[in-house]
């Protein structure tokens, strides 16, 4: 790739620490909103209708909280967690800043993602489960979850994915990562090179996460096949 | 070990009302192994799911082991349901653990110590014969197999009742038969209470010493097994016996006879024996006796559970007054006489 530059070799440099932040970015919020998002997921399946927690009140108000925030274009959630970004990191702008809304928004995807796996797992082994006894606890931990394991991996690669997505719209606001690197040289400044380097690489990093959910996935479910 | 009073079941489907159980009352004795057959939609499904209470009952009792199970708050329920075990008609095993690991399922939920944890899952393993499978998951298993384990994790907390929804409806009848075989052992080994319900007459005969017939959400009727074979009261139980053993004279034969002269009479009869009495030859020593003929219809020896069972239709030839003394000789030696026509 450096042969291409040529005298641009300054841009590799920029590449590279803007992949890093991007990946950084993705990597950090992901983990933070599966630890919102799936507890959320299974409080949703959980205390559904003839559910292990059957709570029809909360199930109704956790539904209706998550598809408001998901109906929330994610441009326009940018600039609604402003306020909240800058109590909590101190400035609404950087890699880090970026952080906060990513998360937000990614919780309530998580959320219904991780219901969706869930709602996969045959309702004989819950009440397998149940006749033995297990508590609720259990159901979740010893059945559920191991479960529906490769569903839920390949759910990771869908939100990390989409987050890449979403840090390159943060980007275009001053979070940094690939999407600041491909407005400011790209769109500002007319450099189409380090626009479809940037593009590349965002392909690459897809592709990889892609493909990395689905070995992961498919090595369990070999296994238990 | 279950005694079932008055129990009633509503359904509340899309505004409508579905009564599943109609006022049902039931005794199930320790130790044996009590059947309940019916038709699919009869009733039988929702009925084995109350006794652990899978569903809840809209009126009526339940103890089991002289424990009312219908009172019982949410952790009294569980530890209750620990020692029930049950077994399904999908087998219900986890995809994502071994053989191994899902017969100490059941260990872990009720926390007992690892080492003796793994001791009890080899026994189990033994018990069902599946030593050699213990590091396979389910998906590499056999239909009977994969109920080997589910009857291996059903035992692993020693229950005192065991619960089978249609156990062996997924299996072809070899597997059926090897699974209900063991279940034989395990009901004779541990002295386990076993309740099973069923849609298959052949599952009644070959395992179960009693039997109860639900119909459109009632009881019909309940007895021994022998006594339902031989003698069934309800024209649903009587289909029922007819599925396995062949009871009915084709009509034809019921108008026809066999030619015979003034001085002689017939009666076509069926003749029903039940354990020792098969073993004799007293048809042939009727006839000697009481110098009559027989000409058989058609015969059949089974076995339901471990008692020979068989029944003869018989055309007998003979002077009418010995006609009559022949069949009181054949009552009076324990046959169940039936005469289905006098000529």
């Amino acid at each position: 790739m450096l042969e291409v530059l040529g005298d641009n070799s300054w841009m590799a440099g920029a590449v590279l620490l803007a992949t890093w932040e991007t990946i950084y970015m993705v990597l950090i919020s992901t983990v933070l909103s599966y630890l919102f998002g799936l507890p959320l997921g299974i409080i949703l399946v959980t205390t559904a209708d003839n559910h292990i927690m059957e709570n029809r009140v909360l199930n109704r108000i956790l539904g209706s909280i998550v598809n408001a925030a998901r109906s929330i274009p994610f441009i326009i959630f940018l600039i609604l967690v402003i306020p909240l970004t800058r109590f909590l990191i101190g400035t609404p702008i950087g890699t880090v800043a970026s952080i906060v809304p990513l998360t937000l928004a990614a919780i309530p995807f998580v959320a219904r993602i991780v219901e969706t796996s869930l709602k996969e797992i045959d309702q004989g082994l819950i009440e397998a489960a149940i006749s033995m006894g297990a508590n609720a606890r259990q159901i979740i931990g010893k059945v559920l979850l191991p479960e529906a394991t490769p569903s839920l991996l390949l759910g990771v690669a869908i939100t990390a994915i989409n987050l890449v997505g979403y840090s390159a719209m943060a980007g275009i606001v001053g979070g940094g990562g690939l999407g600041t690197l491909a407005y400011y040289y790209g769109y500002q400044r007319y450099e189409d090179t380090v626009m479809w380097i940037t593009v590349i690489v965002l392909i690459v990093l897809v592709q990889g996460m892609q493909m990395l959910g689905d070995n992961l996935a498919n090595k369990i479910v070999n296994k238990r096949r | 070990m279950i005694e079932i009073k008055n129990l009633s079941k509503i359904y509340f489907a899309s505004g409508h009302e579905v009564l599943a159980l109609d006022d049902v009352s039931l005794t199930v004795k320790k130790g044996e192994i009590f059947g309940i057959i019916g038709l699919s939609g009869a009733g039988k499904s929702t009925l084995i799911r109350c006794i652990n209470m899978l569903e809840k009952p809209t009126q009526g009792s339940i103890a089991v082991d002289g424990r009312e199970i219908t009172l019982l708050d949410q952790q009294e329920l569980r530890l209750a349901r620990q020692k029930i075990g049950m077994i399904f008609q999908q087998f219900n095993l986890l995809s994502s653990r071994t053989v191994f690991d899902n017969v100490m399922f059941p260990l872990e939920i009720t926390r007992v110590q690892r080492p003796e944890a793994t001791k009890r899952v080899q026994e189990l393993l033994e018990l069902v014969g599946l030593t050699d499978k213990a590091g396979m998951y389910p998906a590499q298993l056999s239909g009977g197999q994969k109920q080997r384990v589910g009857i291996a994790r059903a035992l692993a907390n020693d229950p005192k009742l065991l619960l089978s929804d249609e156990a062996t409806s997924a299996l072809d009848p070899q597997t059926t038969r090897a699974i209900l075989k063991l279940l034989k052992d395990i009901n004779r080994q541990l002295n386990l209470t076993i309740l099973l319900i069923t849609h298959d007459m052949n599952v009644i005969k070959e395992v179960c010493d009693r039997v109860a017939v639900i119909d459109n959400s009632r009881i019909v009727e309940v007895g021994d097994v022998l006594e339902i074979f031989s003698n069934p009261q309800t024209p649903t139980s009587h289909s029922f016996v007819n599925a396995v053993i062949s009871r009915d004279v084709p009509v034809e034969l019921l108008h026809s006879s066999t030619e015979h002269g003034g001085d002689t009479a017939s009666k076509l009869v069926r003749v029903s024996f039940i354990g020792a009495s098969a073993g004799k030859p007293l048809i042939s020593s009727m006839i000697r006796r009481y110098n009559v003929d027989v000409n058989i219809i058609y015969g059949n020896i089974d076995r339901i559970k471990d008692t020979p069972y068989g029944n003869l239709t018989l055309e007998v030839l003979g002077h009418p007054g010995l006609l009559q003394e022949a069949l009181d000789y054949l009552r009076g030696q324990g046959l169940e006489i039936e005469v289905l026509r006098n000529a």
